[in-house]
C-alpha cells in the first residue's frame, strides 16, 4: 500500500469519503443521453461559486452606510486593486445566474423533470429560484444609486398593499418611514449572511433529492428500471465522474467564454447589467424619469401593472405577483400527461409551452418598458397566457395524444 | 401564434414611439487617444473643478494618460496640495444649491448616467435666454442652473425658430445659431468638446483600457483551454455508444 | 460501454494537459484576489511620504511625525549624546547595523545622513509598542549605566540614541530607519531616499 492509499484508509475509517466519492461521482449514473440543456445546473452551481467569492472580496471594501455606500462601490472600481474585476464579475454573475437558472427551469418543463419521483426536486428548486430573486433584489440596493433606491423605495411599497397590516409591514420591512440607512444596513445583513446561507442549505436538498431518486433526461425515461441483471447497473447509465464531469468541464470554458466577454467587453450590458441611473447617487427627493426593475424581474414586474386597482387597492396586481411564483410549486401535480418528456406530447402541451414561453419573454420585454394602453393590452393577455398555462394544464396534459415512448433512451 | 409573432414585432415599435428624448449628437470618444484626454483634462480642471467635484477621482491616476507628478501639480492642480488626492472643490453644496437652484453634481461618473453623446450634445447647445437667472439655457437640458461657462471659447448662440413646409404641413424647427463668435471658430470649439468629453468618458473609468486589454488575454487563454477540453471530452465519450 | 480499446497513454496526457490549463488558471484568478488586498490607492495616497521641519526640534528633544499611520522620531541629538555612541557597543545586538534595518545611505554609527539628527520609525520589533523616549543620561535611567535612548513599556525592550537595540531585551533589532532625504537644510521628505528610492 502506498503512502496515499494508506492516508485514504485512514481517514475512510473515521470519515465516508471513498463512499461519498462513489455514491455522488464515480458509482453516480446518469443517462448518457443528456444534451445541451443539462449543463445549466452545473453552470449554476459554477455562477453561485463566482458569486460567494466576489461577494466575500467586494465586502471587504464596501460600507453599509447610506453616507458612504455608493463612495465605497466607486472607491472599488478605482482604488482597490483589481476591484473594478472583482465587481464587475459579481454583477454579471448575478444577471448570468438569472439566465442560467431560466434556461435550466425551461429544461424542466420541457422533460418533465418535475414529474414523479422528482417533485421534491422540483419544489426545492423553486425554492432557490425564490431565495435568489430575494439575494438579487437586496444586493441591487448596496450600490446606493437611483436605480437602488427607487427600485427598493417601489417593491417594498408593494407590501404596503397587503391588507390591514400592509402599511406597518412596509415600515417595519424598512425600518424607517422610506428607504434609508438602517434599510441598507439590514438588506447588506440579508444579502450577504442570512439568503446565501439559506440558499446553500436548499441546494444541497436540491441535489440531495436529486441523487436519491437519479437524474431524469430528454426521453422522460427512468433508466433505473432496467438495471443490468448482475452489475445491478442501470444499461442507460454511465458513470458521473469521468464523463460528466469531462464534458461539464468544457460547458463551464464555453460558459467563462461568454462571461468574461461580457466582463471585460460590455460590462454595462447596454444598461441591462448596470443601469446608466444608478451611476447617480441616491436621491430621496427625486425619482428618475424611467424606473424599470432589472430585465430578470421585468416579467412578474409587468404581470403586476397589468392587472388593475380593484376598489383603489393594489392588492390584485401584487397578489398576482405572487401567484405566479406560488404557482410553479403545484406544477407536479397540473401535469396529468401518460409522458414525461416533450419528445412524446402531442400539439397540445407543446403549443402550451410555446405560448407561455412567447408570454413570459413578452411581458418580460413589456416590464422594461413605460406603461401605454397599447402595453398594458399586450401584458394583460401575456398574463392570461401565463396563469392559464397552469390552470389549464390538468385538461390539456390528459386530452392530449402521446407518442409510445421507447424502452431504452435515445441518441 | 401568428398574432403573437406580430405583436413582438409591434414592441419594439411602441418602444420607440414612447422615447420622448432629444435628439444628440455622436461624440467622437477615443480613450486610446491620450493626447486628447490630457487637453480634456486642461479643459476639465480650468472650466469645470471650480465648481464640479471629482471626488472619486484622484490626480494621479492621470499618471495612466501619460502625465508626470510634475505635470499634474504644475498645470492641473488648483485646489489640491498632494497629487494623491482626489478632486475636491471648496464650494459647500449648500451654498452652490443656494447660487444655482441646485448643487453641482460631481462629475467622477458622469459620462456613465449622461453617457458621451448626451454631454457632447449638451455643451455645444447653450443659447442666450435672458428670462433665466443665468442668462442662459440649453435646448437638452431645459432651464438648466448651470451658467455657460464656456461661452468666451463658443461665444454666443441664440435659438431661432425657423418655419419649414414637410409632408404638406407648415413644421416650427427650433435651431440654434452663433451670433457672436468667441475665440474659437465653430469646429474648434467642436474639438474642445470632443476632448473635454473624452476625458470625462477616461474619468468615469480610468480601468477601461486595462479591462480590455486584460479581456483579451483572457479569452485567448479560455479558446486554448475550450481546445484543450473539447480533446478531453472526445476522447472519454469514446467509450459511450 | 464498449470493449473498444483504449489509449491509456492519450488519456493520461489530455487529463494532465486539462489539469494543468485548468490549474494556470486557477492560479491566474487568484491574483486579482489575492491582489485586492494589497493597499489601495486611497492607502498608499494616506502613506504617501511626509515633510518635516528640522528647524523646530530643539537639542535633544524628540518630534514625532506620523507617515503611514506610524510614529516617526526625529531627534536633534546633543554633542554629549553622540560623543557616548561608540562607548556601549559590546552591549548592543547589532552595533555595526548589518541586519538591514535602515537605508544603505544610514548604514553608520550614527544611523542617520547628518549625525545630529536621527529619522527613525517608533516602533518596537518585539510586538509593535511605541517606546518611551528617555533622553536623561546616567543612574535616573532604565538601567544605572543609561547612556540615553528609548524604553519599551510593553516588554521593557531597551534601545540606544541610534535606536540600536540592547542585548538581552526581547526585540531582536535595532529600531528601523525609514527613507528619508534631505530637501533644503533643515527640511527632510519622509518616504523617498536619499537615493531616490520609494519605500
Amino acid at each position: 500500500m502506498s503512502t496515499m492509499q494508506k492516508l485514504l484508509g485512514w481517514v475512510d475509517e473515521r470519515f465516508p469519503l471513498t463512499a461519498n466519492y462513489k455514491a455522488h461521482l464515480s458509482e453516480y449514473y446518469a443517462p448518457k443521453n443528456f444534451n445541451f440543456w443539462y449543463f445549466f445546473g452545473s453552470l449554476a452551481l459554477l455562477v453561485l461559486v463566482i458569486q460567494v467569492l466576489t461577494g466575500i472580496f467586494l465586502t471587504m471594501n464596501y460600507k453599509p452606510d447610506a453616507g458612504m455606500a455608493f463612495a465605497a462601490v466607486e472607491y472599488i472600481m478605482r482604488d482597490v486593486n483589481y476591484g473594478w474585476l472583482i465587481r464587475y464579475m459579481h454583477s454579471t454573475g448575478a444577471s448570468m445566474f438569472f439566465v442560467v437558472v431560466y434556461l435550466h427551469m425551461f429544461r424542466g418543463l420541457m422533460y418533465g423533470s418535475y414529474r414523479k419521483p422528482r417533485e421534491l426536486i422540483w419544489i426545492f428548486g423553486v425554492l432557490i429560484y425564490l431565495v435568489l430573486m430575494a439575494e438579487a433584489f437586496l444586493g441591487y440596493l448596496l450600490p446606493w444609486g437611483q436605480m437602488s433606491f427607487w427600485g427598493a423605495q417601489v417593491i417594498v411599497n408593494l407590501f404596503a398593499a397587503v391588507p390591514v397590516i400592509g402599511p406597518d409591514l412596509a415600515v417595519w420591512i424598512r425600518g424607517d418611514f422610506v428607504v434609508s440607512d438602517a434599510t441598507l444596513n439590514r438588506f447588506f445583513a440579508f444579502h450577504v449572511i442570512a439568503m446565501p446561507l439559506v440558499l446553500i442549505g436548499l441546494i444541497v436538498a436540491h441535489l440531495i433529492a436529486l441523487h436519491e431518486v437519479g437524474s431524469n433526461n430528454p426521453d422522460g425515461i427512468e433508466i433505473k428500471k432496467n438495471k443490468d441483471p448482475v452489475t445491478h447497473i442501470p444499461l442507460d447509465g454511465i458513470p458521473f465522474h469521468p464523463y460528466y464531469t469531462v464534458k461539464d468541464i468544457l460547458g463551464v470554458v464555453v460558459f467563462l467564454m461568454v462571461f468574461s466577454a461580457i466582463v471585460f467587453f460590455g460590462p454595462e450590458a447596454g444598461g441591462y447589467f448596470l443601469e446608466a441611473n444608478n451611476f447617480i447617487p441616491a436621491n430621496p427627493l427625486k425619482t428618475p424619469p424611467h424606473i424599470a426593475p432589472l430585465w430578470y424581474f421585468t416579467p412578474f414586474y409587468a404581470i403586476l401593472r397589468a392587472v388593475p386597482p380593484i376598489f383603489g387597492s393594489q392588492f390584485p396586481g401584487v397578489a398576482a405577483m405572487g401567484l405566479s411564483i406560488v404557482v410553479l410549486f403545484f406544477l407536479p401535480w397540473l401535469d396529468r400527461s401518460k409522458v414525461k418528456s416533450i419528445r412524446y406530447r402531442g400539439w397540445m402541451y407543446k403549443t402550451w409551452l410555446a405560448l407561455f414561453v412567447v408570454s413570459f419573454v413578452t411581458l418580460g420585454y413589456l416590464g422594461l418598458l413605460p406603461p401605454t394602453d397599447t402595453a398594458t393590452l399586450i401584458a394583460r393577455i401575456c398574463s392570461v397566457i401565463y396563469f392559464a398555462f397552469f390552470i389549464a394544464m390538468p385538461w390539456y396534459t390528459k386530452f392530449d395524444k402521446t407518442k409510445p415512448v421507447p424502452e431504452r433512451v435515445t441518441g | 401564434m401568428k398574432k403573437f409573432l406580430m405583436t413582438l414585432l409591434l414592441v419594439p415599435v411602441l418602444a420607440f414611439a414612447n422615447e420622448e428624448g432629444v435628439k444628440v449628437d455622436k461624440a467622437p470618444v477615443n480613450v486610446q487617444d491620450y493626447a486628447s484626454i490630457q487637453r480634456g483634462a486642461q479643459l476639465f480642471s480650468n472650466y469645470c473643478l471650480t465648481c464640479h467635484s471629482a471626488n472619486y477621482m484622484r490626480y494621479n491616476r492621470m499618471h495612466d494618460i501619460g502625465l508626470t507628478d510634475d505635470e499634474i501639480k504644475n498645470n492641473l492642480m488648483f485646489a489640491a496640495e498632494k497629487v494623491g488626492e482626489t478632486m475636491h472643490v471648496s464650494m459647500r453644496p449648500e451654498e452652490a444649491a443656494k447660487w444655482f437652484g441646485a448643487a453641482p453634481p460631481d462629475l467622477s461618473v458622469i459620462s456613465r448616467s449622461r453617457g458621451a453623446d448626451w454631454l457632447y450634445t449638451y455643451l455645444r447647445s447653450f443659447y442666450v435666454d435672458p428670462s433665466r437667472p443665468t442668462g442662459w439655457n440649453n435646448t437638452v437640458f431645459k432651464n438648466v442652473g448651470m451658467p455657460f461657462v464656456l461661452y468666451g471659447l463658443q461665444g454666443e448662440q441664440e435659438l431661432q425658430v425657423e418655419k419649414k413646409m414637410e409632408h404638406g404641413k407648415e413644421v416650427e424647427e427650433e435651431k440654434l445659431v452663433l451670433t457672436k463668435p468667441g475665440t474659437m471658430t465653430q469646429p474648434e470649439y467642436d474639438r474642445a468638446v470632443a476632448d473635454l468629453v473624452n476625458y470625462l468618458v477616461w474619468m468615469g473609468e480610468p480601468s477601461q483600457s486595462e479591462r480590455k486589454h486584460l479581456g483579451i488575454y483572457v479569452m485567448a487563454f479560455l479558446a486554448f483551454f475550450f481546445v484543450v477540453a473539447y480533446f478531453l471530452k472526445k476522447e472519454f465519450w469514446k467509450d459511450i455508444h | 460501454m464498449s470493449d473498444h480499446q483504449v489509449d491509456r497513454g492519450k488519456r493520461r496526457f489530455l487529463v494532465a494537459a486539462s489539469v494543468a490549463v485548468g490549474g494556470v488558471g486557477a492560479a491566474a484568478v487568484a491574483v486579482p484576489f489575492v491582489g485586492s488586498m494589497f493597499p489601495s490607492e486611497r492607502a498608499k495616497a494616506a502613506g504617501a511620504p511626509v515633510e518635516a521641519d528640522l528647524a523646530k526640534v530643539e537639542p535633544g528633544m524628540l518630534l514625532a511625525v506620523e507617515w503611514r499611520g506610524k510614529p516617526v522620531w526625529i531627534v536633534n541629538r546633543t554633542k554629549e549624546m553622540l560623543d557616548l555612541l561608540g562607548k556601549h557597543d559590546d552591549k548592543l545586538v547589532d552595533p555595526k547595523s548589518e541586519q538591514p534595518q535602515q537605508p544603505d545611505y544610514c548604514k553608520n554609527e550614527t544611523r542617520s545622513i547628518k549625525p545630529e539628527y536621527l529619522i527613525a520609525v517608533g516602533i518596537c520589533t518585539h510586538l509593535g509598542c511605541s517606546p518611551t523616549y528617555r533622553p536623561e543620561i546616567g543612574p535616573t535611567g532604565p538601567t544605572p549605566d543609561w547612556p540615553g535612548g528609548w524604553l519599551c513599556p510593553c516588554h521593557g525592550s531597551r534601545f540606544d540614541l541610534s535606536a540600536r537595540v540592547f542585548k538581552d531585551v526581547p526585540a531582536p533589532t535595532n529600531l528601523v530607519i525609514p527613507p528619508h532625504k534631505y530637501l533644503t537644510d533643515t527640511k527632510i521628505i519622509i518616504g523617498i531616499g536619499q537615493d531616490g528610492k520609494e519605500a
